[in-house]
């Protein structure tokens, strides 16, 4: 999957967080986090991974978490990787989780 | 070394401190400090012309103690106003020794890396002063003292005074001060009489001197040197926080639903029985189930006490409570209600919590409310440190209700956001688990396992019941395993449970 | 009657703090909203956060339901194509008009089940009745399908379709709830009742949330955790109801011992109806927690 375009899913409303994916070399991920000294590493983790199983390779990722849960980072960053990627339907929900 | 809660203690405050032996087990020795002995001739005035001509006057020198009273909560000039005066005189190296301080005295980190401040005792810190002292702003820990605990301290000359700085919202010339009239009311002023009993020069800062005699007094003439009339001691709504409304979070309300059904399913609610409830929405909610359920059954309580709001003042009127000790009151329905009723009692820090007096409220506490930043799976409780290290509030009456209380019960979301409240360790020990019965969190209670007769007296309690355990990984399902907290060996802070010994350290974070 | 419906508590499907607590305030059932509370910017964004919510967080005997936005939109096809992979108890259609409706969306479930080799007709559906139509159609509706588990009122679309607003004592919505309480009994589904909207007037709450138990419905669609407490104390038996009903289950336990044919209490003939009353008594007795023993485990 080709991030074609700058794009932004979710909020930064607590529990939640805010992905900004746009084209870049490689994975690059800058993660702001209230939650940082605790769960910052498993944050980029678990963005990481996510954009892997998507297929995405060359991607910067700006991300401003407010608390939110794995599941909650999972869907965001597929929901701003396939917004980037200029896809709207037929999405592969079994890479998803 | 560890101490008896396996906290570990470095040496250097070893050799320096008594650790912490059981809530009750250290040893007391010895007679109560005094002030030193002052006269005030007939005919003498007490007022001063300017807040600086009140600091020569009292004589303060470099390395002193000096101590302020929090009752005005965020809305303090004085600390500030003070501490401002004194650093422009060039006196150096003193110890704050305030009851409490808030996030409105940001502005002391200036005079203590200027060298004017270089030690601080207090209840609680908050805001930027609070995160720059864990990032190791201070030389010498900050000690972490509880309101009883302080009390205590005072009394038995751990904490010296030379001159006492407190703010009055009304005061004659000759000193007779109260928070109870006046623009910047507070209510009681119980956290500050002690210093006013103990210090040897005290100041009294109003900014409304009122006809002699202003009776009745929260402090007398025969403890106060000197009188200055100020501007402004205070901003109103900061004291007071206005109406205090009903929580409508529903999760709170879950939490205080299960806390009240605990409480009404408890051997300890019957007629006469006393309680304590903070001021968290959880608490004020729990308050308001308790009332419904004494309609119900017909149950008064003896007496409330704490810091008081106006919920409680409505049920000592409405006849549901019988004595209101009050040592801080938290809105103006309390404040005002402290001069109106003789049923709402005015009672001095040492009065409400103070562990080695003959006596205190607080151990003929039945049933106190708690709130807590962590608990863990050993029923301590931090409620100083966030779950990031960082130093974000205050010990309070909670080691000192807890350990006086007969039930005493933790209120706490099981997560906050991301972050777990039942955990393994807590980052901060300010109470600890042998003096905590019950744990209610949204999804249940949890009893601690020293309190076998709770644990059979709850089987049939309507409300889920779990191990501690059981909840800490509950949270953890949800939110995941947080990473622990990195700390220097730098001891930013230490906490001092209510009889003097080390409970814990506060280490710089990294 | 297998499962206690009294409550069905909407969650916003774009809020991930709500999604994540809302199985604490014990709702009988949990409705995951991607249709009107989403905006048409974020359906997709919903959809992924609904997905993972359902796959991860353990919301233990809760009744999971999915509000699906309409097949005649844009997100329809791809909404039911998620919640079936994601395993969802329930389908809920908004603004069902005819029995078509819900052939349509079955066809896709079918189609995802047969795909992913789920069982096929395990994933439930109910159907949410907005419009003069639908009420009109409510037999048809209830019947169209065996994934059928319900039909539901949903009263704000329905009134201004009527030309009129909700008042409080709820006579606007009165010929809707009979029609469909009557066509879910017909067709031996649930029926549940529409929101009540203003959270902070429980009174009023109270008194729809009676009403609407004396017309048959099993249950409410609740908006705030609030609003759970009430309802649950509403359907919960009373003492004299539960003990009239565990005398009913006695004698026809004496009755079988002596081999009769004839149950017989005070005097008086019980026949399957009043059975069939008293079984639905203990289960609300039991799900309230103000009844454990004995015939307990009966059904």
């Amino acid at each position: 999957m080709k991030i074609v375009k700058r794009a932004l899913a979710g909020t930064m409303e607590s529990s939640d967080i805010q992905i900004v994916v746009e084209a870049g070399e490689g994975i690059e991920i800058e993660l702001k986090s209230s939650v940082e000294k605790q769960f910052g590493n498993q944050i980029r983790k678990v963005i990481r991974e996510t954009l892997e199983k998507l297929g995405v390779e060359d991607v910067k990722v700006i991300a401003i978490d407010k608390g939110a849960l794995d599941c909650t980072v999972q869907a965001r960053v597929a929901a701003a990787a396939y917004r980037g990627a200029e896809i709207k339907e037929n999405y592969n929900w079994e890479v998803i989780k | 070394m560890k101490n008896k809660i396996g906290r570990e203690i470095p040496e250097e405050i070893i050799e320096k401190y008594e650790v912490y032996q059981g809530s009750f087990d250290k040893e007391i020795l010895g007679r109560k400090a005094s002030p030193k002995i002052s006269r005030v001739k007939p005919g003498e005035s007490k007022l001063i012309e300017s807040l600086e001509d009140a600091i020569v006057k009292s004589g303060l020198k470099d390395g002193m103690t000096i101590s302020f009273h929090h009752h005005f909560r965020s809305g303090d000039y004085i600390v500030n106003k003070v501490m401002d005066l004194i650093a422009e005189m060039g006196i150096k190296d003193l110890t704050l020794a305030p009851s409490s301080l808030t996030s409105v005295h940001a502005p002391l980190i200036k005079h203590i890396k200027n060298g004017v401040i270089t030690k601080i005792t207090s209840s609680g810190l908050r805001g930027e002063l609070a995160e720059e002292i864990s990032n190791g702003l201070m030389e010498e820990p900050v000690i972490i003292r509880s309101h009883g605990g302080r009390a205590r301290a005072i009394e038995a000359g751990d904490i010296q005074i030379d001159v006492a700085f407190l703010g009055a919202s009304s005061s004659d010339e000759y000193g007779n001060a109260s928070g109870a009239s006046g623009k910047a009311i507070c209510g009681p002023l119980g956290y500050a009489q002690i210093d006013a009993e103990y210090a040897d020069n005290v100041v009294i800062i109003t900014d409304n001197i009122v006809e002699y005699p202003n009776m009745p007094a929260s402090i007398l003439q025969t403890n106060v040197d000197y009188v200055v009339k100020v501007d402004e001691i205070g901003n109103p709504s900061g004291i007071a926080s206005g109406a205090t409304r009903f929580t409508k979070n529903p999760k709170e309300l879950l939490i205080a639903d299960y806390a009240s059904k605990t409480i009404v399913g408890s051997k300890y609610f019957k007629e006469g029985f006393s309680f304590q409830t903070g001021t968290g929405g959880s608490s004020l909610a729990v308050t308001r189930f308790l009332r419904n359920e004494m309609i119900k059954q017909n149950i008064n309580a003896s007496f409330a006490l704490g810091g008081i709001t106006k919920p409680m003042v409505e049920m000592l009127e409405e006849g549901l409570i019988n004595t209101i000790f009050d040592v801080q009151s938290f809105d103006l329905v309390a404040a005002n209600s402290v001069s109106k009723n003789e049923r709402h009692q005015e009672i001095s820090s040492t009065f409400y919590a103070n562990p080695h007096n003959k006596g205190a409220a607080v151990n003929k506490l039945d049933i106190v409310i708690l709130s807590a930043l962590e608990v863990d799976t050993d029923f301590n409780v931090n409620v100083i440190t966030g779950s990031d290290g960082v130093i974000r509030g205050a010990s309070g009456g909670h080691c000192d209700t807890a350990a006086g209380s007969k039930l005493t019960m933790i209120v706490a979301p099981l997560v906050r956001g991301r972050i777990p409240t039942i955990v393994d360790s807590v980052n901060t020990v300010i109470t600890p688990g042998e003096t905590i019965d019950v744990v209610v969190t949204e999804i249940g209670i949890a009893i601690n396992p020293r309190r076998e007769d709770l644990i059979e007296e709850f089987k049939n309690l309507d409300v889920p019941v779990y191990t501690i355990e059981e909840l800490k990984d509950k949270a953890i399902e949800v939110v995941g395993k947080p990473e622990r907290i990195q700390y220097e060996d730098k001891v930013v802070a230490l906490v001092e449970y209510r009889d003097g010994t080390i409970i814990d350290v506060i280490r710089k974070v990294k | 009657m297998d499962r206690l419906r009294r409550t069905m508590m909407f969650v916003p499907g774009n809020n991930p703090g709500m999604l994540r607590d809302a199985y604490i305030y014990g709702a009988d059932c949990l409705m995951f909203d991607l249709e009107d509370s989403v905006a048409l910017t974020e359906k997709d964004a919903a959809r992924f956060l609904v997905y993972n919510a359902v796959r991860t967080v353990d919301y233990g005997n809760t009744e999971v339901v999915v509000r699906i936005n309409g097949l005649d939109t844009p997100f329809g096809k791809s909404d039911i194509e998620a919640m079936v992979i994601a395993g969802v108890d329930v389908i809920r259609l908004p603004k069902t008009e005819t029995k078509q409706d819900i052939l349509d969306v079955e066809a896709v479930i079918d189609e995802v089940e047969k795909k992913i080799g789920k069982e096929l007709g395990s994933t439930k559906m109910m159907a949410a009745i907005e419009g003069p139509l639908g009420v009109f159609n409510a037999y048809d509706i209830a019947t169209a399908s065996d994934r059928l588990i319900g039909i539901a009122l949903g009263a704000e679309d329905f009134v201004t379709n009527m030309k009129t607003k909700r008042y409080l004592d709820g006579m606007e919505l009165f010929a809707a709830r009979s029609q469909i309480v009557l066509a879910a009994r017909a067709a031996g589904i649930y029926a549940l009742d529409t929101v009540f909207s203003d959270v902070d007037n429980e009174e009023g709450f109270r008194k729809e949330v009676e009403f609407i138990k004396q017309l048959g419905f099993d249950g409410k669609s609740v908006i705030n955790p609030r609003q759970i407490g009430p309802v649950n104390e509403i359907y919960t038996p009373t003492e004299k109801e539960i003990s009239k009903a565990l005398d009913v289950k006695r004698a026809i336990k004496e009755a079988e011992e002596k081999g009769s044919g004839v149950i017989s209490l005070n005097g008086k003939m019980i026949d399957k109806p009043i059975v069939d009353r008293a079984d639905r008594v203990l289960h609300l007795a039991m799900a309230a927690g103000v009844y454990k023993e004995e015939f307990g485990d009966e059904k």
